[in-house]
């Protein structure tokens, strides 16, 4: 064998890792030594303090709060999104125009950038002259004031989050539903099931490996959640919208807290990475995979 | 125990005519077999007896009673389907007593009858397993226990053994003969394999493009089939067929046009005694298949290829040969492929015998 051989599989997958350790590893490793450090991002000197950026934050109400936003945020627009989605699936798992026109209306927003989208819902729920307003007012139902009420507020972002979300949530339902076959459904119902009785036994356990993808992929996307709330309510109104992400954006790049926001990185890291443990660990197993 | 009957039956897909104007009286008890080249209706016709698919026109009776509204759970017929349909999240008893459970059979009864079925079938140390992880003769048998355990009025097979080899094929053509006979239920079986129709239905319906061809025992089909499309269908190797135009040295007395004669391959004679009487056909042996107990030759005529079958006689190694169809084994059929009866034949005396 020549050097050349030996070398060549490498070779072959240097680029994918080389970019891999580069924006992926070293940027971890990299916040979790800043995360020991007081520093302000231009100063020359940083100054280790061991854990006392971690101690800050665990002592501080305002990070226990976006700690809690973050959860709020992320199983509301989880599972609204995937149980949404998956009824919208079931109703427009068949072959007609309308169907289909259905499907690309709802999928539209996923091609949609998330800084349009957030502006354009900023307007739709503008509490004066937006159009949802408009419309409750029509109904005879009273102003909401959406955003700028910390009530509202965190809500509202959910509700922006599903509209995105849910056109591609249905879409990979659609394929999960279709990859059950047609003689599964003639066989129960030749089995006497009720329509209820097949959906339950049938046919959510044969999308359980649709389920436990959408849910993992909307859970980290949405623990990450940062466009919607730094366009639409920088973190507001009293704290109430924001998120781990935005926190650790604002502590970084605009308090130039670099130690303290990474600190809450790695938190961040921690939390998503036992989720997905506990996820892969516990649910897998009630998964079916054919 | 059911007798079905399917009065003026017609199915369209969109503007496709599949079936028209089926008429058909599945017998009691009965292993009817329906049979025919792949896309001539004989699946659509077994769903719609199921409930499956809903016909466009014509009525269907199960025993006395008018099917056309009631849904497939309530018709009281179970189905095993080409590709088994088992439920794949269920463990094998799961599957079985599904149907028991939405009955609602009560559970002691349902351990009963899932442990009657699964000794039946054999599935008895299986049934906790899921389906993906049995073999395909297993998932064979758990899709039969789920419908026997129903105890349906009819049962609908759906080609059931295509999927599996050709070993186990045969094992599980057996055991369902058996199992027919030991139900006394009714069981319409659709297959494409006529020899599964054969070793298996006590009354075979041909079917092609959505017309039945011959509805009648195994036996009358292959001895005296209806028509050229039954007669070519029916047996392996299939019956040889001669078109009338190159056929020499026949007097056949009738008034009726004949298209073609054909005779089953084990009728012809090679090199047969001179005090034979019949039609001679000389050939050239193409090629020779030798399964033990019999022989099959593939021989170039004059006037096309045939085939000719022997049992229990030495090889023929000759390379040209002669071949005699006694005058009793022709079949003759009119231009419009329907058979003609009652035909005598006889050498033409002016002419010299064994045309060519």
């Amino acid at each position: 064998m020549t050097v050349w051989e030996k070398l060549r599989p490498y070779g072959m997958v240097a680029p994918a890792i080389i970019i891999f350790a580069l924006f992926f590893i070293y940027p971890i490793f990299y916040m979790i030594y800043l995360s020991m450090f007081d520093w302000n991002f231009v100063s020359p000197t940083k100054t280790y303090v061991g854990f006392q950026n971690f101690k800050d934050l665990l002592a501080e109400p305002d990070f226990r709060q976006v700690l809690s936003n973050t959860t709020v945020y992320t199983v509301l627009t989880v599972t609204l999104t995937t149980g949404i989605a998956l009824l919208l699936a079931l109703w427009m798992n068949r072959k007609s125009f309308f169907h289909g026109f259905v499907q690309g209306a709802i999928f539209s927003p996923h091609i949609i950038s998330l800084v349009s989208i957030s502006l354009l819902w900023s307007w739709l729920m503008d509490p004066e002259y937006g159009l949802l307003n408009w419309v409750i007012g029509l109904a005879g139902f009273g102003k909401l004031e959406w955003l700028s009420h910390p009530s509202t507020s965190l809500i509202s972002l959910v509700m922006v989050a599903v509209w995105k979300g849910l056109g591609y949530n249905a879409l990979v339902f659609i394929a999960g539903l279709q990859s059950i076959p047609a003689d599964i459904y003639e066989a129960a119902s030749l089995d006497r099931s009720k329509p209820w009785t097949t959906f339950t036994k049938l046919i959510l356990p044969m999308l359980s490996p649709t389920i436990f993808f959408l849910v993992i992929i909307n859970m980290i996307g949405s623990f990450q959640v940062f466009e919607t709330i730094a366009i639409m309510t920088q973190g507001g109104p009293v704290n109430s919208t924001n998120t781990l992400v935005y926190y650790i954006y604002e502590y970084g790049f605009r308090f130039f807290k670099i130690g303290y926001a990474s600190a809450a990185g790695v938190i961040l890291l921690v939390i998503v990475g036992i989720l997905t443990m506990i996820y892969f660990k516990l649910l897998s197993n009630r998964v079916h995979y054919r | 125990m059911a007798k079905i009957e399917l009065k003026n039956i017609s199915k369209k897909f969109k503007d496709d005519i599949v079936i028209q104007d089926l008429n058909l009286t599945i017998k009691d008890g009965s292993f009817t077999v329906l049979v025919g080249p792949s896309g001539c209706g004989k699946s659509t016709t077994l769903r719609m007896v199921a409930g499956l698919e809903k016909q466009s026109g014509g009525e269907i009776w199960i025993d006395d009673k008018c099917v056309n509204d009631t849904p497939p759970g309530l018709r009281d017929v179970a189905m095993v389907f080409q590709n088994y349909a088992l439920y794949p999240t269920m463990t094998v008893r799961g599957n079985i007593e599904f149907g028991l459970k939405n009955r609602g059979v009560a559970r002691t009864e349902r351990e009963k009858l899932v442990k009657d079925i699964s000794e039946i079938v054999g599935l008895t140390p299986h049934l906790d397993k899921k389906p993906q992880n049995l073999s395909g003769g297993q998932r064979q048998r758990v899709a039969l226990a789920r419908a026997m355990v129903k105890k349906p009025k009819v049962f609908i097979l759906d080609e059931p053994l295509s999927n599996l080899d050709a070993k186990l094929r045969n094992q599980m053509r057996t055991e369902l003969i058996q199992l027919h006979k030991r139900l006394g239920t009714t069981f319409v079986y659709v297959t494409h394999d006529q020899v599964e129709a054969m070793s298996m239905g006590d009354e075979i319906v041909v079917m092609n493009k959505g017309v039945i061809q011959q509805a009648d025992s195994p036996m009358k089909l292959y001895h005296d089939p209806a028509n050229l499309f039954t007669a070519e269908f029916i047996g392996t190797p299939a019956m040889n067929m001669i078109n009338m135009r190159d056929v020499q040295g026949l007097d056949i007395q009738t008034a009726a046009s004949i298209g073609s004669v054909g005779f089953r391959p084990e009728q012809g004679l090679i090199n047969a005694n001179s005090d034979i009487e019949g039609y001679a056909i000389e050939g050239e042996i193409l090629t020779r298949e030798s399964l033990g107990a019999e022989h099959i030759y593939q021989i170039q005529s004059r006037t096309g290829v045939f085939f000719v079958k022997t049992f229990l006689t030495p090889l023929e190694t000759a390379d040209r040969v002669k071949v005699t169809v006694p005058y009793g084994q022709l079949y003759y059929f009119g231009l419009n492929g329907e058979r003609l009866r009652g035909i005598e034949t006889s050498t033409k005396r002016l002419v010299a015998a064994g045309g060519v």
